[in-house]
C-alpha cells in the first residue's frame, strides 16, 4: 500500500509539474478543529501538502463559519461538506463536484437512557426527541415514517445538557463527539440505546471533499494533489494516532475550543471505522453509487432535490486503483 | 537447621530471643499504627466531611442569595409585566445592585409581549424580544441577542423541564471567565391557562466561586475541587483540566474505573469518603465528597493522607527507634548474660575434654564463692567431685587389682603345690608292675581345685587308689583336699589291715573332728590286689565307678554301692566296703561329678548315660586314651562353655599276673 501512495506520489508530482511553485490554497471543514478533522491537520503540519506543492490554509468551521457558505461564495477552494449538502448546492445551484467521499459510514445516531424506557424505535412514540436542523434533518424524518412514529421533535443545540438533564427522551449525537460527551458525563454505554441510522437503512455517507466545479475543470491537477494529499494525511494520523491527537489537541487549544485528550482520541478512533470501510483501503475516498443514488432519491422525495447530478460528473474518485 | 545446631549457646539464644523480642516489639508497633490509624482516620473523617460540608454550605448560601435576583425580575415582569423601558432600567438596576452579576437577560418567548414596540427588540424577524445587560470594565451596557435564543441551553432547558435551572459552565463572550448562568422561567396567566412567557437570566463570574474552593487550605498539597453534574471541572489546581475534562474523560484517559465510579457517585448526589491516588503524583489522599444541594454540582476535598499521618507516622518511627533500641540493649544483655554462663562452660567442657582424654590432674573452674548456686557452678562443683571420685576410684582400682594380681599369682603358686600333691603321672608311676596300667588326670575349673585323686602301694601286692570331691570349690576347697589327700595317704599305709573301710573312717573321723566350715568330701577307696585282680572299695559318698569289661555283654558296668556318706560331717561313721575281682583286660573308670555334671550351651548336663555310652566304645583302649577320648568328648560337648567344676578321672586296667593284656 506504502508503493501504491508513492506511485501515486510521483504520478501526482508528474502532473502538477508544470505548476512549478507552490500553489496557495484554502479548505474549511464544517466544523470547528478536532479529531474529525485529523487528516487534513495532520497533512498540513507533517508537510503533506508541500510535498504535493501545496500551500493550504485551514480555515477554522463551526457554527459562525459555514463551509457549504464558503465553498458557495468562493471564500474556500475546497470545503468537507455532507454529500447531503453538496446535494443541496447542487439543487441550488452551485455546481460543486465530489473529490472524495472521506466518511462512508453514517455516523449520525439517536441515543436514549434506557432508563426512559426507550429499547426500540416503536418506544419513542410520543417523546421528546432532540433533532438537529440541516443537514440532520432528512435521516431523522425518514426514520420516524419509516417506523410510523409521531415523535415531539425539539430544536437541539449543541450541546446534549437538555438531554442529559432529561429535557428530551431521545437525543441526536454523531457516534464519534456527542456520544462519548454522554458517555464521559458519566452516563455507561450499557445503560443508553443507540439508533444507528446505517443500521436502520439510512447510511448516508458524510464527510466528504468538495470543490466548485469550475476550480475543478480549470485546475484538476490542483484538485488532485489536494486530494492525494489529504487521504495521506489521513492514512498517516491512523498510522500514527499519536502524532495525529497531538496536531489535534493543538489546534483545538489553538482555536480555544474546550475539550480533551480522551475526547478527541475517541473521535479518531471512530474517524477511522467510518472512513476505512471493512472491504479494504483501496475504496477510501470513493463514492458508492448506491449510497448516492439513496441520498438523491431521499432528497428528491422530500422536496429537497429537483433533480440529481450525473453521478460521474458529481464524484471524481481519487486515482489510485 | 544443621548450621544452627552447630553454633554455641550464646549464638541459639541470642537468635531465638531477638526473634521473640522482634515478632513483640512487630506486633505492638504494628498493633499501634493500625489502632491510631483508624482513630485518626474517623477523625480526619469527620474533620473532612465538616469542612468540604462548610465549603459546600457557603457556595450553596451564595448561590440561593444570587438565585433572588432572576426570581424577584421575574415576579416584577408578570405582576407588573413592565414596558421596554421600565424592563431596561428594572435589568440595569438589578445589575448595578449586585455587584457580583455579571450580566443579567430576560428573554421573552415569541410574541407573548405584543405592547412592546419592536422596534426595541433584538430579533425581528422571529419576533423574539430580549434584553441582556452586562458588566464591562465597570460599566453596564446593554448586549443585544442575535441569535435564535430559543434552542441555547440557558433558555431552552428551565423551559422544557419548567424550573429554573443553573446552566453548566461556559467561557464568557470576553473569553477567559469561566460563567454560569442561572435562568428563571416566568409564566402568563392567559384565559386561565399558565403559559411559558421567557426566561430571566443572571451570568454569574466562577470567579468567586474558584477563590473559594481554592482558599480550601488543606496542609500543604491538599486540595479541592468543583464538577459539575456532567462531571465538568468547574476549578481544580490543575487549570488544563477546568473546562475542558469530565471526572470520566480522566478516568478513561487513565483508563481507572474506580474514577469513574467516584465520579457517578458525585453527580448522583452522594456524599462519600474515600481513599484516592492521585493520578498525576501518585501521592494517597482521603477524599470527600458533598454535592452542592443548589445546582448539583459536587465538591471534592482531598486530604493528603502522608501530612495527615504525619502524626502517626511520626510516633510510629518514635516507636520503631525505641524498639530498635530495645532490640539492641536486649541483645547487648543477652551477650552478656549469655557470655557469662557460657564462658565458664566453655572452660568446663574443656576440662571434661582433658579428663577424657585421661588427664586426671586438670583443674576445674569451680566457683570462687562458695555460697555460688546457680546451675553452672553447680555444674563444675559436680564436676569437680566427679574428678575427685573418679581419681579416688581409679586409685581403688589400681590397689585391688595390685591385690588381685598378688593373689593370682598365690593362687598360681597353690595351683602348682596342688598339683605337687597328686601323684606323677609321667612317666609311668610303676613301671615294673605289668600287672596294671593306671592313668589319672584332673583339671580344675580355677587356678586351685576341691577334686584329689592319688594312687600308691601299700605293699609289694596292694595298689591304693583314691578319687575324691571336695565340697565347694577354690581355696578352701583345695586346702580341704590337701588335708584329706594326705590323711588318706597317711592312714591307708598306717594301718595293717588294709581295710579301705578302715581307713576312711579314720580319715572321716579326723576330718570331722575339727571342720568348723563343715566342710566334706565324697571319696573313693580302693585296694586292689595286683596279683589277684581282686578290688575292695569303699565309697564315701562318690559317684560310682565303672567297670569296662570288654569281654561281657554290659561292658560299662558301676559299681555296687558301698552306701557311704561323704566324709567330714558325721564323726564315727561305720563305712563298709565291697570287693570284686577283676580278669584281666578289666578296667575300672573312677570319676568326679564335674564329668557327668559338665554342661553345653543349652544348659543341659553330659550325664551319666553319655559317659557309658562314650566308655562302651573305649573299653579295649589303652589308659590314657580312655581319659583323653572322654576329655575331649566332655569338650566338645560344652563347645566353648567354662568349665564350672573340676573334672577328674582315675582309670585302672588290671592285665594279670604276667601282664599279658599290656598293650
Amino acid at each position: 500500500m506504502l508503493c501504491l501512495l508513492l506511485t501515486s506520489n510521483q504520478i501526482a508530482a508528474a502532473e502538477t509539474a508544470p505548476l512549478q511553485k507552490i500553489q496557495k490554497v484554502t479548505f474549511i471543514p464544517q466544523w470547528v478543529p478536532q479529531a474529525q478533522f485529523a487528516g487534513y491537520y495532520v497533512a498540513q503540519e507533517t508537510g503533506i501538502y508541500k510535498e504535493h506543492g501545496l500551500d493550504v490554509e485551514i480555515i477554522s468551521g463551526g457554527p459562525q463559519r459555514s463551509s457549504s457558505d464558503y465553498l458557495k461564495n468562493q471564500k474556500a477552494d475546497f470545503a468537507s461538506l455532507w454529500l447531503v449538502t453538496g446535494l443541496d448546492l447542487c439543487n441550488q445551484g452551485v455546481e460543486v463536484v465530489n473529490l472524495a467521499q472521506l466518511v462512508q459510514r453514517s455516523a449520525l445516531m439517536l441515543v436514549a437512557k434506557k432508563s426512559s424506557g426507550i429499547l426500540k424505535p416503536s418506544d419513542m412514540e410520543g417523546r421528546k426527541v432532540g433533532l438537529w436542523g440541516s443537514p440532520f434533518e432528512i435521516q431523522p424524518k425518514i426514520f420516524f415514517e419509516q417506523y410510523n412514529l409521531s415523535v415531539k421533535p425539539l430544536q437541539q443545540s449543541y450541546s446534549i445538557n437538555l438531554f442529559l438533564r432529561d429535557g428530551v427522551a431521545v437525543t441526536s449525537a454523531m457516534w464519534y463527539n456527542e456520544y462519548h460527551t454522554i458517555l464521559n458525563a458519566g452516563i455507561d454505554q450499557d445503560e443508553l440505546t443507540t439508533f444507528f441510522y446505517s443500521d436502520h437503512g439510512l447510511n448516508y455517507p458524510e464527510d466528504g471533499i468538495y470543490v466548485r466545479k469550475e476550480t475543478w475543470e480549470q485546475k484538476p491537477a490542483l484538485c488532485r494533489a489536494f486530494v492525494e494529499a489529504s487521504l495521506e494525511g489521513w492514512q498517516r494520523a491512523f498510522a500514527e494516532p499519536e502524532l495525529a491527537l497531538e496536531i489535534t489537541m493543538r489546534n483545538l487549544k489553538k482555536a480555544h475550543i474546550i475539550s480533551n485528550r480522551a475526547h478527541q482520541e475517541w473521535m479518531l478512533k471512530r474517524m477511522r471505522d467510518i472512513i476505512l470501510p471493512a472491504n479494504g483501503p483501496q475504496t477510501m475516498g470513493r463514492l458508492n453509487f448506491t449510497d448516492f443514488q439513496r441520498v438523491a432519491d431521499d432528497l428528491k422525495k422530500n422536496g429537497l432535490l429537483m433533480k440529481a447530478p450525473d453521478f460521474n460528473n458529481f464524484h471524481q474518485p481519487p486515482a489510485g486503483e | 537447621m544443621n548450621w544452627l545446631r552447630r553454633r554455641g549457646i550464646a549464638f541459639k539464644l541470642s537468635l531465638l530471643v531477638l526473634s521473640g523480642v522482634t515478632l513483640v516489639i512487630a506486633g505492638i508497633l504494628t498493633l499501634n499504627y493500625n489502632v491510631t490509624r483508624r482513630l485518626m482516620l474517623e477523625k480526619i473523617e469527620d474533620n473532612a466531611f465538616n469542612l468540604a460540608q462548610a465549603t459546600a454550605n457557603r457556595i450553596n448560601t451564595l448561590l440561593k442569595a444570587a438565585e433572588k435576583i432572576p426570581a424577584g425580575v421575574a415576579l416584577t415582569i408578570t405582576e407588573l409585566e413592565p414596558d421596554d423601558e421600565k424592563l431596561r432600567s428594572l435589568l440595569k438596576a438589578r445589575l448595578e445592585q449586585n455587584s457580583e452579576l455579571y450580566g443579567i437577560a430576560a428573554a421573552f418567548a415569541p410574541k407573548s409581549n405584543p405592547d412592546i414596540d419592536e422596534s426595541g427588540s433584538g430579533n425581528h424577524k422571529l419576533k423574539l424580544y430580549s434584553r441582556y445587560y452586562i458588566r464591562s470594565y465597570d460599566r453596564i451596557k446593554e448586549s443585544p441577542i442575535e441569535y435564535d435564543y430559543r434552542s441555547h441551553d440557558w433558555y431552552q432547558i428551565p423551559q422544557v423541564l419548567g424550573q429554573a435551572v443553573w446552566s453548566e459552565p461556559y467561557f464568557g463572550v470576553s473569553g477567559g471567565t469561566v460563567m454560569t448562568s442561572y435562568s428563571y422561567p416566568f409564566y402568563r396567566e392567559n384565559a386561565g391557562h399558565k403559559k411559558f412567557g421567557g426566561i430571566v437570566c443572571i451570568d454569574l463570574s466562577l470567579n468567586w466561586l474558584r477563590n473559594v474552593v481554592s482558599s480550601l487550605k488543606i496542609g500543604e498539597t491538599g486540595y479541592a475541587f468543583l464538577i459539575t453534574r456532567n462531571g465538568t471541572f468547574v476549578t481544580h489546581p490543575d487549570l488544563d483540566l477546568v473546562m475542558n475534562e469530565t471526572i470520566f474523560s480522566v478516568a478513561e484517559a487513565h483508563n481507572n474505573p474506580r474514577i469513574r465510579e467516584i465520579g457517578r457517585r458525585m453527580i448522583a448526589g452522594e456524599k462519600g469518603f474515600t481513599a484516592f491516588t492521585s493520578l498525576t503524583n501518585s501521592k494517597k489522599y482521603w477524599m470527600v465528597y458533598t454535592p452542592l444541594p443548589a445546582n448539583g454540582w459536587s465538591l471534592g476535598v482531598l486530604f493528603p493522607q502522608n501530612e495527615l499521618m504525619a502524626d502517626i507516622q511520626a510516633l510510629t518511627k518514635v516507636m520503631l527507634g525505641l524498639g530498635i533500641g530495645g532490640f539492641f540493649l536486649i541483645m547487648l544483655v543477652i551477650l552478656l548474660i549469655s557470655g557469662k554462663i557460657t564462658k565458664p562452660l566453655s572452660a568446663l567442657a574443656k576440662s571434661a575434654d582433658q579428663i577424657a582424654s585421661g588427664d586426671l590432674e586438670t583443674t576445674i573452674p569451680t566457683p570462687k564463692t562458695p555460697e555460688s548456686n546457680d546451675e553452672v557452678d553447680r555444674l563444675a562443683l559436680s564436676f569437680a567431685e566427679m574428678q575427685r571420685s573418679l581419681k579416688e576410684y581409679i586409685k581403688n582400682l589400681t590397689e585391688t587389682t595390685a591385690a588381685k594380681e598378688r593373689i593370682e599369682s598365690e593362687l598360681n603358686i597353690a595351683s602348682e603345690i596342688q598339683m605337687g600333691i597328686l601323684p606323677k603321672i609321667f612317666p609311668p608311676p610303676f613301671p615294673t608292675r605289668p600287672e596294671f596300667d593306671l592313668y589319672a588326670t584332673m583339671r580344675p575349673a580355677r587356678e586351685v581345685g576341691g577334686d584329689l585323686y592319688d594312687f600308691f602301694m601299700i605293699d609289694d601286692q596292694h595298689l591304693c587308689f583314691t578319687v575324691g570331691d571336695v565340697s565347694g570349690k577354690g581355696v578352701p576347697a583345695a586346702l580341704f583336699m590337701a588335708i584329706t589327700q594326705t590323711l588318706v595317704k597317711t592312714q591307708a599305709k598306717a594301718q595293717s589291715r588294709r581295710s579301705s573301710a578302715v581307713t576312711l573312717e579314720q580319715v572321716n573321723n579326723d576330718l570331722a573332728r575339727d571342720n568348723p566350715s563343715m566342710m566334706f568330701v565324697t571319696l573313693f577307696l580302693g585296694i586292689f590286689n595286683i596279683v589277684t585282680g581282686e578290688l575292695e572299695y569303699c565309697n564315701g559318698g562318690h559317684n560310682p565307678p565303672y567297670l569296662l569289661a570288654p569281654e561281657q555283654t554290659e561292658t560299662v558296668q558301676p559299681l555296687a554301692t558301698t552306701d557311704g556318706v561323704a566324709l567330714g560331717v558325721m564323726e564315727d561313721f561305720s563305712f563298709s566296703t565291697k570287693r570284686i575281682t577283676l580278669i584281666p583286660g578289666q578296667a575300672l573308670f573312677v570319676f568326679t561329678d564335674g564329668v557327668t555334671e559338665a554342661m553345653n550351651n543349652l544348659d543341659e548336663l553330659f550325664t551319666e548315660p553319655r559317659l557309658e555310652e562314650n566308655l562302651a566304645h573305649l573299653t579295649k583302649e589303652p589308659v590314657i586314651q580312655i581319659a583323653d577320648q572322654i576329655m575331649q568328648e566332655i569338650d566338645n560337648f560344652s563347645a566353648g562353655i567354662p568349665q564350672t567344676d573340676d573334672i577328674t578321672m582315675l582309670v585302672l586296667r588290671y592285665n594279670g599276673k604276667e601282664g599279658n593284656t599290656r598293650a
